[in-house]
């Protein structure tokens, strides 16, 4: 079978979920290896790329890869591409995912889909734009297909296997080290999924009035073990940090739930979520458009009704 | 200094966007053309960084002739002068297209900073500003939430998903930017008058010295197979809260297996 190329999303020495996603989906089109690029590689990494397929990890271990961003990776997997000549290489749609997809694409003259939601064993893979309103299906003509492909669009199913260690040693390049990270700042650390990948988000709009009704925001998603999100009018206002924003101009999610409270449901937001699998919608207009959207719907003040079902969760845990 | 900030002519943000039937390039004519909304504060920025250390900053876009309204706005709102890529044959660029004609318009021309935003709202694929510096063997300083300059160096901070990075280079750089970095100006009737003054060099492909070959949609890196529009949802479920609204949500809820 041929080999599928996976890039491992990891954060503190461990894989990200949406690297599980990747290597099921990789399982689809051919054998999957999985590249870990940076330091911190461990047993505990190597057997969570394992249970779920990857028959080879590449990694190319070295801080030299991510201080700084996104050109070495680029560096390193073009390095595997030729060397290797995968089928295609699967990078997760978050920012450093796609750019590095893009910087691949022009080293490798091959063509680049970005955001795919499922990608069939012929290569086509599927779509959703303009919001989740049009859903299309396209392939790569040139080259070895790079493919992005967002978190929480493929259920992981583990195959376990015991894969191979692979070092690699690729040097960086002059024009690759021209940016150089200085520092990194966490500005989150609430204990909460994060926002990109979690199962579960609860978010909060105009509706919230207050950064204080933020609370009643956070407990709900606290009582789901959900992330938080806010709509750009709850951001804008200053109500919620920037970094939480879902929309056409934040980030966009595609969790198994979405609670959207007080959020009338512009096209700005519904960019962002609409793919959601069930969403759940709670507002006093009943003309919000959101509702549109909603599998279950409840019009009423947020600020009761919140509160009482973060009660009832509780109660029923 | 001198700065480029590099603008997209897209549908209206608020606008419901679609495919075309013939060739499955995005519909241009189905709405109102705008400025990317991002790329409105690329400009604020470049804009911002010369009130506070002098230059030129000149905007530079490829699109149909119609995206020089977008020129106008982004001169109206204080840039000096632009350059305009408009050719028949760059219809249906991919981003490994667009990224080869910007960077050679831009290769040559001494620019220190080259500003974008982080994405367009109808494309959405945010590779292009990486695809430029790479194109070009310039840093890559994208999705910046902060810059600031200093002689040669730029420092800037880059959004993540936990925070930032702080990240570090020697002009020249490429820069795309995120809205968290500032609030965009208006363009003042001042503004709007000066713009109409203002140069614009207007480029053909020949013009610019690229290969027509590698440029439009049947050069395109990908192909679009087929689209349709999305099923519409089944109506859902919508209750009135009577004092136990919360309730019958965490009966919903656990119907469907959440709690």
């Amino acid at each position: 079978m041929s080999e599928v190329l996976v890039v491992v999303e990891h954060a503190d020495g461990s894989v990200k979920k949406v690297t599980s996603e990747l290597l099921t989906l990789a399982r689809t089109l051919g054998e999957p290896s999985a590249v870990w690029i940076g330091p911190g590689y461990s047993e505990a990494a190597a057997a969570t790329l394992g249970e779920f397929g990857a028959a080879k990890v590449y990694v190319a271990d070295g801080a030299q890869y991510i201080d700084h961003p996104v050109a070495p990776r680029a560096e390193v997997l073009a390095s595997l591409v030729s060397e290797q000549a995968p089928s295609a290489v699967l990078i997760a749609s978050s920012a450093d995912g796609k750019e590095t997809a893009g910087r691949l694409a022009i080293k490798i003259n091959s063509g680049v889909i970005t955001d795919a939601i499922g990608i069939s064993a012929d290569g086509i893979a599927t779509q959703s734009v303009f919001g989740g309103s049009t859903v299309v299906h396209s392939k790569v003509t040139k080259g070895t297909p790079i493919f992005t492909v967002r978190p929480n669009s493929t259920p992981p199913v583990a195959a376990a296997t015991t894969p191979t260690r692979v070092d690699v040693s690729v040097p960086v390049s002059e024009v690759a080290m021209k940016a150089k990270v200085t520092g990194r700042t966490v500005a989150q650390k609430d204990g909460r999924p994060d926002l990109s990948e979690a199962a579960i988000v609860v978010s909060g709009g105009r509706g919230v009035g207050s950064p204080e009704g933020f609370a009643v925001i956070e407990a709900l998603a606290d009582s789901l073990g959900a992330a938080v999100g806010a709509s750009r009018a709850a951001t804008d206002a200053g109500w919620y940090p920037h970094q939480y924003q879902v929309g056409q101009t934040g980030k966009t999610v595609s969790p198994q739930l979405y609670v959207a409270n007080g959020i009338s449901g512009a096209i700005q937001h519904r960019a962002g979520m609409q793919t959601s699998k069930t969403i759940v919608v709670v507002n006093k207009d009943p003309e919000a458009p959101l509702f549109e959207l909603a599998d279950f719907g409840v019009v009423g003040d947020l600020f009761q009704v919140v509160p009482q079902l973060t009660e009832e969760i509780k109660k029923r845990a | 200094m001198k700065i480029a900030v590099c603008v997209k002519q897209v549908p209206d943000t608020w606008a419901e966007k679609k495919l075309r039937s013939d060739d499955s390039t995005l519909d241009r004519e189905a709405a109102d053309g705008v400025m990317n909304e991002l790329d409105e504060y690329a400009v604020e920025e470049a804009l911002k960084l010369q009130a506070a250390h002098g230059g030129e900053v000149t905007i530079v876009t490829m699109g149909p002739e119609r995206a020089g309204e977008t020129v106008r706005k982004a001169l109206s709102m204080g840039a000096d002068a632009a350059i305009h890529l408009v050719d028949d044959s760059l219809h249906g660029s991919d981003a490994l297209a667009t990224s080869y004609a910007i960077a050679t318009i831009l290769d040559g021309r001494g620019f220190d900073l080259i500003f974008f935003g982080s994405e367009s709202t109808d494309a959405r694929m945010s590779v292009v500003p990486a695809m430029v510096a790479e194109r070009l063997g310039v840093a890559q300083l994208t999705f910046a939430q902060k810059v600031d300059v200093s002689g040669t160096s730029v420092t800037i901070q880059r959004t993540t998903d936990y925070g930032f990075e702080t990240v570090e280079a020697s002009m020249p750089a490429v820069l795309s930017v995120v809205e968290k970095i500032n609030e965009p100006r208006y363009p003042s009737f001042k503004g709007i008058m000066a713009a109409k003054k203002k140069p614009v060099e207007t480029l053909s492909i020949a013009d610019a010295g690229l290969d027509a070959s590698q440029l439009g949609l049947s050069a395109a890196w990908t192909v679009v197979e087929d689209f349709a529009a999305r099923p519409p949802k089944a109506a859902g479920t919508i209750v009135t809260d009577e004092g136990d609204g919360g309730v019958k949500l965490a009966d919903y809820l656990a119907t469907q297996k959440f709690i």
